[in-house]
């Protein structure tokens, strides 16, 4: 009895094709359904500040964010389309007061809800009354499995302690948890103590997610960047301990691509099969997208349905399906597997997002940017710049951002 | 107290899915899906048909009972089937044993 699951992943990293498996039967014109999961990036506002965090540089501030009955409308709206995920993110989405009423809402319109949380604000009552509202996934971010480390990382005092304890909450009220380790060349070393704390805290599945260089990473890149034998040693670690924890915990690997041959498949595709929602209300193709100067993202405020923003907006069209490829991609028969890899990436290194990304061998940069990653790696510049509404903080010496 | 992972299924169980999992069905695609962390799956007819009857009340030897009187069809073949496909979905950890009533 294999195949009885066609299993297609939400994530933007997904190997396999949630909408393929699920759209097979329809004709080509459709191509572009809507997406299975949606981002909602509730806030940027965040009690961490993590310098590899994935916000945008230039965060939205408090003032600018949609209201409760905004949000509400546009989960309707989601519901209403045909999206069967939301997951609420962030910024920390628990600093928003009404994250209840939120998830509530979402469960009344038939969404099945996952919250990405730094877990420091949380409270049990407050974890409690999410369970209660209809939440059916935690997934907790941790920066090593131990303070001196995880603390310093995200740059506030007594986190990881805090994160520890919103873990066993989680699994006392019978959700399921995926423990979100986002690993770079300073906690690299603690991989094998973290899959063991992953075990510890009864998480069902794992995401070990190397660094993706945009944004505040990409600031920060000297300070995180690992040594190739760290990623060599880190794909043993990973290639053993799921052997060996089958159908105890699952782990979602996600590769740095700095030094992989070929490129990831980004969101699956740029507007191919995920959107993410900004606080001030953005569609974006990604969460990264608003770094990518000269493109024009529609907002879930203005006089257009979602649905239509998804079809038909400049921003998702311009880089969707294979027609604005230039070489090697346009040619190459890789190019409905990884789409050319990621946008952003292209456009932070190239400075045109139209490049084939300089992950791939095939881009005449990969080899420079190989030859980078290996000097950034040996050069033990370790002061992180932390993320805030300021722009960033420098590490001083002995004390850092906590 | 958290659900046991990795359940033996056989015809005393009696399975149901865990909290995570919701068995839907997808108006905008007119496809019955599982809803799971990070990841949306499709079961085929038969396997919507048997995740339907796992309301942990009922035990895997009740549902093979309806089903072979349903399809009239030989009960240690429907059986050798159903804890098959059954036991696929729980190693995955998309259903899960009944808890039993405390107090």
């Amino acid at each position: 009895m294999t195949d009885i699951l066609a299993d297609g992943k939400t994530a933007s990293a997904a190997p396999s094709d949630g909408l393929a498996v699920l759209e097979q039967k329809r004709s080509t014109a459709e191509t572009f359904g809507i997406p299975l999961a949606v981002l909602a990036e509730l806030t940027h506002r965040c009690p961490l500040q993590c310098p590899y965090c994935s916000n945008p540089i230039e965060l939205d501030r408090g003032s600018s964010e949609l209201t409760t009955d905004e949000w509400k409308k546009v989960l309707s709206e989601l519901a209403e389309i045909g999206v069967l995920q939301i997951h609420f993110s962030g910024g920390e989405p628990t600093a928003r007061k009404d994250l209840v009423e939120l998830v509530q809402h979402a469960t009344d319109v038939g969404l099945y809800s996952n919250l990405i949380t730094s877990a420091v604000l949380l409270t049990k009552e407050k974890l409690s009354a999410l369970a209660d509202a209809g939440l059916c996934h935690v997934q907790i971010s941790f920066q090593g499995n131990e303070p001196i480390v995880a603390d310093r990382v995200a740059g506030l005092k007594n986190a990881h302690e805090k994160k520890i304890e919103a873990a066993k909450w989680t699994r006392e009220l019978d959700m399921p948890l995926t423990v979100n380790a986002v690993m770079h060349r300073q906690n690299l070393h603690q991989l094998s103590d973290i899959i063991q704390m992953a075990i510890d805290l009864d998480a069902d599945r794992l995401e070990v997610a190397n660094v993706q260089y945009y944004g505040w990473a990409l600031k920060n890149r000297a300070a995180l960047m690992p040594t190739l034998e760290q990623i060599e040693e880190t794909s043993r670690i990973v290639e053993e301990a799921a052997t060996r924890l089958k159908g105890i915990l699952a782990i979602d690997y996600v590769v740095p691509d700095y030094y992989a041959l070929r490129p990831k498949k980004c969101m699956g595709g740029w507007g191919r099969q995920f959107f993410n929602i900004s606080p001030a209300g953005k569609v974006l193709p990604c969460h990264a997208a608003e770094s990518i100067t000269g493109l024009e993202f529609e907002s879930v405020r203005s006089n257009h349905s979602i649905a239509w923003i998804w079809q038909n907006s400049e921003a998702f069209n311009r880089y969707r399906g294979t027609g604005w490829m230039p070489e090697p991609c346009k040619s190459c028969e890789f190019r409905e597997i990884d789409f050319g890899g990621c946008r952003c990436q292209a456009f932070a290194l190239t400075g045109d997002a139209g490049n084939t990304d300089p992950a791939c061998t095939l881009s005449p940069m990969h080899e420079q940017i190989f030859k980078d990653a290996e000097r950034e790696a040996a050069a033990h510049q370790d002061r992180f710049l932390y993320r805030n509404f300021a722009g960033g903080t420098l590490e001083t010496e002995g004390e850092h951002g906590a | 107290m958290a659900l046991s992972r990795n359940i033996s299924v056989s015809e005393t169980s009696r399975p149901t899915l865990p909290r995570h999992a919701r068995l839907k069905f997808d108006e905008t695609r007119q496809v019955w899906v599982i809803l799971a962390p990070e990841r949306v799956l499709a079961p085929d007819e038969i396997a919507v048909e048997v995740l339907q009857l796992c309301d942990g009340v009922r035990s895997v030897a009740d549902m093979v009972d309806h089903l072979a009187a349903k399809y009239a069809a030989p009960r240690e073949a429907i059986l050798t089937d159903v804890i098959a496909m059954l036991q696929d979905l729980a190693d995955k950890g998309f259903l899960t044993e009944a808890r039993e009533k405390t107090s």
